[in-house]
């Protein structure tokens, strides 16, 4: 057992913080919270140069494939610095449902173009009745030849507006239980009849969007993988983008808690340091221990999806979802406090991580839909993907 | 990064625990564990476990041979005590200031006639030990002992009062902490002797706790003369005596508690598909599930972030500032846990025993315990003050010296 970083591991920490200091500073984050598209592509161009893209996609398809504790590490920096844009929807979600679901030649069509960063995509999961619940696909694309048509609306769609391509699971036929009739499809964001609305969000560092499909003509060569069984490598590849999740908000913890701890060293009242009066000193300190318990469900759950078995590496996303979102939250919400009335306003950072740490809870299912899923894991009741 | 064990310790794990299942008394039930109540039957069942771990070699893991010890590694050490903490926490319970703190202390600062006298008789069961560090004064403000030991020919004299002194009324020794330099004030001058509790002047007077049990003693000394080769250390080295331990230590009984703690949980999960509400065992309701889902969560934050702090400690040698969470991490979630599990009982959570009550009245127990995890072994605002001032580096506020 040895659960400390290796030498690589750390340069990846060290080189990530070092670019993202440079290139992501809170003034560009500040900026593209306000813009409309949130994003640059001078930044994704760097990135690229930095072969983010291509990190976890296997060297078969074109990436470095490398695991999911040094993404972690990679997506905790991001983190760290609230890092906006469409890194997150193309490689975190639609690579990873992507890998998990394609054929060969599928996998090979886009893993390569997203690896070199000439493809962004995003994941349209949500539908208006599901709530929290990800498995709650109802949209039913109808047969026509060869082709389905497909109408509905996709909501809270991270990233749409400057995605390439869409994947998206919709159910194929109605056999009674959904989850044996569904279907991924992978398709042009520019199709006929897709289109594409922002939803205003207090995060604005992930946009959202709401995708409308009107009658939406998909060529059977569209569905990823095998017709009618999407379900399982959608919550294997979801379970994974959840980790990536947990990995932000553990990087946006330690950076909350760390811009927190430094004004209590440096804000005097009543002629000291205010990190010297208990009240504020406790919050440091409770920040510290929530984001340091959060490390290490993170590890463990990244370890997990590669290495740990099914029901463990299940147990371990959800448990981490779960408690990193939440500590991430309270980490968060502690630091404006510790900032007093300078931490309530826009100029200052700190409301970018309150954001943020709302956005991971609501995102890829809530703590409460985690916490059930822990339940069902325990009591055997649920199956592991 | 590896979670898992190699295959050697793998295997070590499955021998232990199938020689445990052996080894425990005939119908053990790890739901349903001795409390305190006997304390005499406590002490006896401890030093019969003891004593049957040492004779199969399992007592003393890592440490050396020539004191008793196995002579193996920390990590085997650690996989004994989550099997321990797994299924026989109360057997362990008694024995964690003789294992977690007596006995780094002398094998880390003793002489070599300390070592060769007490670890062995540690490691066999028959010496249990107490600790004697706080006072009336001296709680949080841990350092501001006022038990003094003066220097009398081959002997010190000691007299004073010790407080909250676990295990006093039936301990073999004790480490006692005094201040050998009567000049001297707080965490200088203070020393630590190894305390025969058979001496004369000794009058430890038990204190019961909200539980209903008298786990912990006010311990006098009058006049106590106590062997001057009683001192371990140096006088005066104490206090940074006392911190060395503790560091290494409190690693281990994160270890030991989060499997006791994963027990708990199983054992809650069970107390819930067997309670009832409104004719519907309780494990269907959402709210129940979803703070049992909780408490597990929050234990698992302990599981992994103290293994995650052992590893390193092993890799680096020293204690990380991680460890100081340690605690924050067991007892708050513990409260949370052993409340929700009297609430989801219903009017049941009144109840401590007879055919009426749920799993014995052992989450009453539990609930009522709890309280005091806050408190003992560094309250949760000393944790606080100390991850905040020595971790952090906040400055000390300015009323403080």
């Amino acid at each position: 057992m040895d659960i400390t970083l290796s030498k690589t591991q750390e340069n990846i920490i060290k080189e990530t913080r070092r670019f993202l200091k440079k290139e992501c500073p809170p003034e560009y984050v500040q900026e593209m919270f306000r813009d409309d598209l949130g994003f640059t592509d001078e930044l994704w161009v760097k990135m690229k140069r930095m072969d983010w893209m291509a990190m976890r996609i296997p060297e078969v398809y074109g990436g470095i494939g490398m695991g999911q504790l040094d993404m972690s590490l990679l997506l905790e920096e991001m983190g760290r610095v609230v890092m906006p844009g469409p890194f997150f929807s193309t490689i975190v979600l639609a690579a990873e449902v992507i890998l998990a679901a394609g054929t060969e030649i599928q996998k090979k069509q886009y893993l390569k173009k997203i690896a070199d960063g000439q493809l962004k995509a995003t994941l349209a999961l949500h539908e208006p009745e599901g709530g929290a619940d990800l498995s709650y696909i109802r949209m039913l694309a109808e047969p026509d030849g060869d082709d389905f048509i497909v109408s509905g609306t996709k909501l809270y769609v991270p990233d749409a507006h400057l995605a390439d391509i869409l994947v998206m699971p919709v159910l194929t036929r109605t056999s009674g239980n959904p989850t044996h009739d569904l279907s991924l499809f992978i398709m042009d964001r520019h199709e006929t009849g897709i289109s594409i609305t922002s939803l205003p969000t207090m995060d604005g560092t992930r946009k959202l969007s709401a995708i409308n499909f009107d009658r939406v003509r998909l060529p059977q060569e569209t569905i990823l993988g095998k017709q009618h069984h999407g379900y399982a490598p959608l919550m294997q590849a979801l379970q994974r983008a959840q980790v990536g999740l947990v990995a932000e908000s553990v990087g946006g913890a330690q950076q909350a808690m760390e811009i927190a701890t430094e004004y209590a060293k440096v804000r005097i009242q009543y002629d000291q340091p205010i990190g010297a009066f208990q009240a504020v000193k406790h919050m440091c300190a409770q920040m510290y221990t929530d984001s340091e318990s959060a490390r290490s469900m993170l590890y463990w759950a990244s370890w997990a999806q590669d290495y740990g078995e099914k029901t463990e590496a299940a147990i371990a996303a959800s448990a981490a979802k779960s408690y990193c979102t939440e500590a991430f939250t309270n980490v968060a919400s502690k630091g404006i406090q510790v900032l007093g009335g300078t931490g309530f306003t826009m100029d200052n950072a700190m409301h970018l991580y309150l954001k943020r740490a709302k956005a991971n809870q609501a995102a890829l299912g809530t703590p409460r839909y985690h916490r059930e899923r822990v339940m069902q894991l325990l009591t055997a009741d649920g199956e592991a993907s | 990064m590896d979670f898992k064990l190699s295959p050697e310790e793998e295997v070590f794990r499955q021998e232990f625990r199938e020689w445990l299942k052996e080894a425990l008394p005939r119908n053990w039930d790890p739901y349903n564990q001795p409390t305190f109540r006997d304390h005499l039957k406590i002490r006896d069942s401890y030093r019969a476990f003891q004593r049957k771990l040492f004779n199969a070699g399992y007592a003393g893991i890592n440490y050396d041979t020539a004191y008793g010890g196995q002579g193996r590694t920390l990590m085997e050490s650690v996989i004994i005590s989550q099997e321990l903490g797994r299924m026989c926490i109360s057997l362990v319970i008694p024995g964690v200031i003789t294992h977690g703190m007596a006995l780094p202390l002398i094998y880390f600062c003793g002489t070599e006639a300390q070592k060769k006298k007490f670890i062995p008789k540690i490691l066999d069961g028959s010496h249990l030990w107490c600790q004697g560090f706080s006072e009336p004064d001296a709680g949080s403000d841990v350092a501001n002992v006022s038990t003094m030991a003066i220097r009398d020919g081959d002997s010190y004299i000691v007299n004073g009062q010790k407080v909250w002194t676990s295990m006093a009324h039936f301990a073999d020794y004790c480490l006692l902490v005094v201040r050998t330099d009567p000049e001297s004030r707080k965490h200088k001058g203070l020393s630590y002797l190894l305390v025969d509790m058979s001496l004369a002047g000794i009058n430890p007077r038990p204190m019961t706790q909200i539980t209903g049990e008298a786990e912990f003693n006010e311990v006098f000394f009058d006049d106590v003369r106590v062997p001057v080769g009683s001192l371990i250390g140096q006088e005066g080295q104490g206090w940074q005596m006392a911190i060395t331990t503790l560091m290494f230590e409190r690693a281990m009984g994160d270890v030991v508690i989060s499997a006791a703690y994963e027990t708990n949980v199983a054992k809650l999960l069970q107390m819930a598909a067997q309670t009832k509400n409104a004719g519907q065992p309780i494990v269907e309701d959402p709210l129940v599930r979803q703070q049992i889902a909780q408490s597990y969560i929050e234990i698992m934050a302990l599981k992994y972030h103290g293994l995650r702090n052992f590893s390193s400690h092993i890799k680096t040698g020293i204690p990380g500032p991680e460890g100081s969470i340690g605690k924050l991490l067991w007892s708050e979630p513990n409260q949370r846990l052993t409340e929700s599990a009297i609430d989801m009982q219903g009017p049941a959570a009144q109840v401590t025993g007879g055919p009426w009550s749920i799993q014995n009245g052992s989450w009453q127990y539990a609930f009522l315990r709890s309280k005091g995890n806050t408190i003992e072994a560094g309250t949760s605002e000393i944790q606080r003050n100390i991850i905040g001032e020595r971790v952090l580096g906040l400055p000390k506020d300015a009323s403080r010296t």
